[in-house]
Parts: C-alpha cells; structure tokens; sequence
C-alpha cells in the first residue's frame, strides 16, 4: 500500500484541487474545453480557488466527445502520442482516448495499486480474460500486472478451451475476467476434459459488467476462490477507477487520480453519501485527453465511512443500472441506436424491428426480429438466408457481438410507440 | 405453359398455417397443390390455386407476406419411373432444379408434378422439345 492511499482526507482533499487545477490546465489547451471553459469564466486553472468551484465546470458527455472526434480534446503535440484507445459511439462515430507515455504510467500506477488492493502480488500468475484491443479491458490491467511483477498471461478472450489449458499448465492464480465468462467457464469444466483440481486458481477479479453480490459469492462458491471487482470505463482511461480491496465491501475509488461526485440523474444535483445517483468523474492524471466532469451514465453510490483496509479514497457500490439505454451484452456495451442504425440503412429491411437481450446458459444472447415484407420477400429460401446474413455481418461490424437474427411476418412484431418499447431485456436479476 | 404459383412467408407460430387454409377455405379457393419449405425459423409456403389473383388478394388482406412466382407443372405417367423421365431430360439438358413437389391434379390418369428451375423459359422449351406436356392452369 503506498502512502497516497492512505492519506488523511484534508491531505487528500488539497492534492485533488492542485492536480484539478493542473487537468484544468490540460483542458485549456484543447480547443473543445477551451470553448466551453472560458464561456463560464474560466480563463485560467486560478479561476478556481477551492473544490467547490469545480461545480462551475459544465458536465461533459459521451455526446461531447464525440463532437471532439478525432482532435478536439487532444492537448498535447501528436508526436508525444504513445497509445489510443477507443470506444464504440452510439451514432457511429467512436469516442477516442489519447494516451502519452507518462499518461500510461500513471495508469500503470493505478492498476498495479488495484492489484495490490486485491491481494496479489508478483508470485501470482496472472491469466487476462479480457480482449486485448481497442477496448481498455485487456491491455488496461496488463502492464499494471506486469508492474507489480506477475507472470502475465496476455490470453485474450474466448476460447475457453486454451484458457483452460493455460491455466493448468502455468498454474494461474489470478483471472481477470467478466462474472459471466467465469459461469460459462465453469459450465465447460468437465465438459472439456478438466476437473478443478487441475487448476491453482485462488482469485478472479471481474468487472466490464454489472453484476450482482449473489453472482459474486456464486463463483467464489463454485471454484472456492475469492473474487473482487473492479470498475472502469475507456474515458476514464479503464480498469481501476475503482477497486475492491481485500475486504470485499465495496470498490475504492481512487481519488487522488478521479474527482469523485454522485449527482441526482434527475436535477444533476449532488446526492449526500449512501444515496443512489449517477457518477461523474474528472480524471486528474491524464495530459493527452482531458476530461472533467464526465457524466458516466452509471448509477451508483458512495459507501460512507472508513475501510478497515486503512484505505482512505472512498468506496462506491456496485454499479446499480445506467441512466440512458445503453446494454451490456456479455460485457460489450451496446447502444439500442446502434443496431436501429444499421438496420434503417439496410433499405432492404422493414423499419420495424426489436431487440431481444436473454441468457443462454449463463452468456447473454442478442436477437434482433426484423419484418419481411413483400418486397423483401423471395420464393428462394437461400435469398431470404443470405439476408440474414447480411443483417448479422452488418450489425457484427458496428457493435461486435454477433446477433441471432429473427425474420417475422409484418405485423407480427409489436407496433412500436417509442423507442423503449423496441428493447426487450429478458435476463432476470441474475441467478 | 408457365403455372402461376404462390408462395407465402410464414413465421413458425402455431396456427399461422391453419390461417392461411382458412383464408383459402372461406375465400372458397381450390387449392391444387401444396408443399411447405422449412428453415430454422420460417417456412416457404407454396400453393398452385385454381384462381392465383383472388387468392393474392385474400392473403394480402389477411395480412400474409405473399408473392406470385411462375413454375413448370409437368404430365408425368403415374407409373414407375415416369419421373425418372422427366428428370433424365433436365439432367441431359443441364437444367438445375431448384425444387419439385407433386400435386392433387390428375390428368386422366396421369400425375402432375411441378418444378421450378433457374431459367423457367428454358426449361419449359425443353419440356416441350422432348414431347412432355406442361399443364398451363387449372
């Protein structure tokens, strides 16, 4: 533990505003945030004097980040660019993360400091479950891992047979990996040829969904291992804006790195301590992209009181729900508008269409049903299989979970009223 | 002759097809052939009709995705081996079948049985070059 984490919360509270006013800085330099700053009245980070002022900042949004597609929240030179992350928009256009090589340690920092909250260290053998790629999951925990002097297993996602393989061969300790792919995992145990005596597991550390603590104490159940979960999110820069330390009662934000608030979803309001609302988090370490006050959509609280780990960056619950539409389908973040993107470009396809989110064992499973009307429709079986096809390819490539496409008759699909009505979540609260 | 035939999307839900036999029944269509095609999740239904443009239009107002599509109804002998015939013309000719079903008709004594081929035009010609006899409506 170093002492940043446990530092006294008046220490705490003067660190955040010198690196608030330092990201204010940052944010200066960008021609989105230098627009939007100046138009409150910030001309400098000496604008603001005490926390407090922070308020006068406006919230940004995913929707901002977009409109700063590619460059508009890039403060520094290209050159000193190291690494991008990006995340998937909802009209299409994503959203980027621009990281420089000091960006990357301070991330480094942050992740090898979660591990550490989790109780691992550098004789653990760390398997990554979560896709390596333009999604922080994977490569977000890597270099921590590797920081703190883990044997790293860079595996990537899927495949569950060499996952088990790799665990059996390199003795893993420690996943990283989504509570649901660790229920599918443990369907697929026997069935491949291993026994969890095959296996030196001794945690898993879960995120990118949310989950309930019943799904947590399953797992811990089912493999006998302790789990602990994590929370991130790419404009955040990813895994380990928060993390559950080895007591397991709620994951510390780590608040010398995120300005932390809980504001009411209704007036953006701040809610006091224990109350539900939706995080907004300034991130106070980042010099490439700039962001204060991100609305985050995810709907959350701030535990009161101390950790008895001696912690003192304050706990949030497990993320409760979202405040817009967005889905999460096995741990991929998809926007109903999305799939009605595409679905409308397709001029061959009706505009009447629903989505169906279920469970299929323990993995969720995405049907989208479109109508076949008489133009559309074919004697030839193979045409109307070809575009089904076509349907899956198209929405594959926007929003990279393959869906199961359903044709029906017009009119059989409920006459849509609003765009709520076109999403059917059937997962129950999970088992 | 060319047939006009009928074909209807159907979602695989209980009791979609026994609405579709009761439009025809109430409309008092003659149904003179049937054949369902069946996928996954939705079938093909295909009818030859004795009046295909009522038919059409009683589907259409039952809500049915339908569509005319035009197929061969060829006279085989009803004896064994009188398909056999049909189908060593179209193989000699290179004539891909795309699918054949039989039908309720009898032609003094003979079976129609109906085909539908990639190129329709070609396929009747060679029918009628090979001395068979296509049946044109019912």
């Amino acid at each position: 533990m170093t002492d940043i984490e446990t530092m006294d919360r008046e220490a705490l509270a003067a660190l955040q505003l010198l690196r608030f006013k330092r990201a204010v800085t940052t944010a200066l330099k960008t021609p989105f945030y230098k627009k939007r700053l100046q138009g409150v009245g910030i001309r400098s980070a000496e604008d603001l004097k005490t926390l407090e002022d922070i308020r006068k900042i406006p919230y940004t949004t995913k929707e901002d980040l977009r409109e700063a597609y590619p460059y508009g929240l890039l403060a520094v030179d290209k050159d000193d660019v190291v690494r991008m992350h990006a995340s998937s928009g909802t009209t299409g256009t994503p959203t980027v993360i621009y990281q420089t090589q000091h960006d990357l340690d301070r991330w480094t920092d942050l992740t090898a400091r979660s591990l550490v909250a989790a109780g691992c260290g550098r004789s653990d053998v760390f398997q990554n479950m979560m896709t390596y790629g333009l999604f922080t999951g994977g490569l977000g925990l890597h270099y921590g891992a590797e920081k703190l002097g883990m044997l790293v297993i860079p595996a990537s996602s899927g495949n569950t047979k060499r996952q088990f393989q790799l665990m059996k061969d390199f003795g893993t300790t420690v996943v990283h990996a989504t509570p649901s792919y660790m229920l599918h995992m443990y369907n697929r145990i026997e069935e491949m040829g291993y026994s969890l005596n095959d296996f030196k597991l001794k945690k898993a550390l879960v995120g990118a969904e949310p989950h309930s603590e019943e799904i947590r104490q399953k797992i811990e159940k089912l493999y006998t291992i302790d789990v602990y979960n994590s929370y991130g999110l790419s404009e955040m820069n990813g895994p380990s804006v928060a993390f559950e330390c080895t007591e397991k009662k709620g994951m510390h934000l780590w608040e010398d790195s995120y300005y932390l608030e809980i504001v009411d979803k209704h007036s953006l309001e701040p809610v006091p301590d224990g109350e539900t609302g939706e995080l907004v988090l300034s991130i106070l370490i980042r010099t490439a992209t700039p962001i204060l006050r991100y609305r985050t959509r995810d709907l959350t609280s701030i535990i009161p009181g101390k950790c008895a780990c001696g912690r003192t960056s304050r706990r949030i619950n497990r993320i409760v729900g979202r405040t817009d539409d967005m889905l999460i389908i096995n741990g991929v973040n998809v926007f109903p508008s999305q799939i009605e993107e595409i679905i409308m470009k397709m001029t061959e396809v009706g505009t009447n269409y629903r989505i169906i989110v279920k469970k299929e064992g323990v993995l969720d499973k995405l049907i989208v049903q479109t109508e076949v009307g008489p133009s559309i429709f074919s004697d030839d079986a193979r045409d109307i299989n070809a575009l089904k096809n076509r349907i899956a390819e198209n929405l594959r490539a926007s929003i990279t979970i393959n869906p199961a496409i359903e044709l029906h008759e017009p009119g059989m699909l409920p006459v849509q009223q609003g765009k709520a009505i076109r999403v059917v979540d059937e997962r129950r609260k999970p088992v | 002759m060319k047939v006009k035939q009928i074909s209807v999307f159907l979602e695989n839900t209980t009791g979609r097809l026994a609405e579709v036999t009761k439009v025809l029944g109430t409309g008092n269509i003659n149904l003179r052939a049937i054949s369902i095609a069946d996928t996954a999740d939705f079938g093909i239904l295909r009818l030859i009709v004795d009046t295909p443009a009522k038919t059409m239009k009683l589907l259409k107002e039952a809500g049915f995705t339908a569509k005319i599509t035009e197929v061969i109804g060829v006279i085989v002998n009803d004896k064994p081996g009188g398909l056999m015939k049909v189908m060593d013309i179209f193989n000699a000719e290179g004539v891909n079948i795309e699918y054949l079903y039989s039908s309720l008709i009898n032609e003094g004594g003979d079976a129609v049985v109906i085909f539908r081929v990639e190129d329709i035009d070609h396929g009747l010609k060679i029918v009628e070059q090979a001395g068979l006899k296509a049946i044109s409506a019912f």
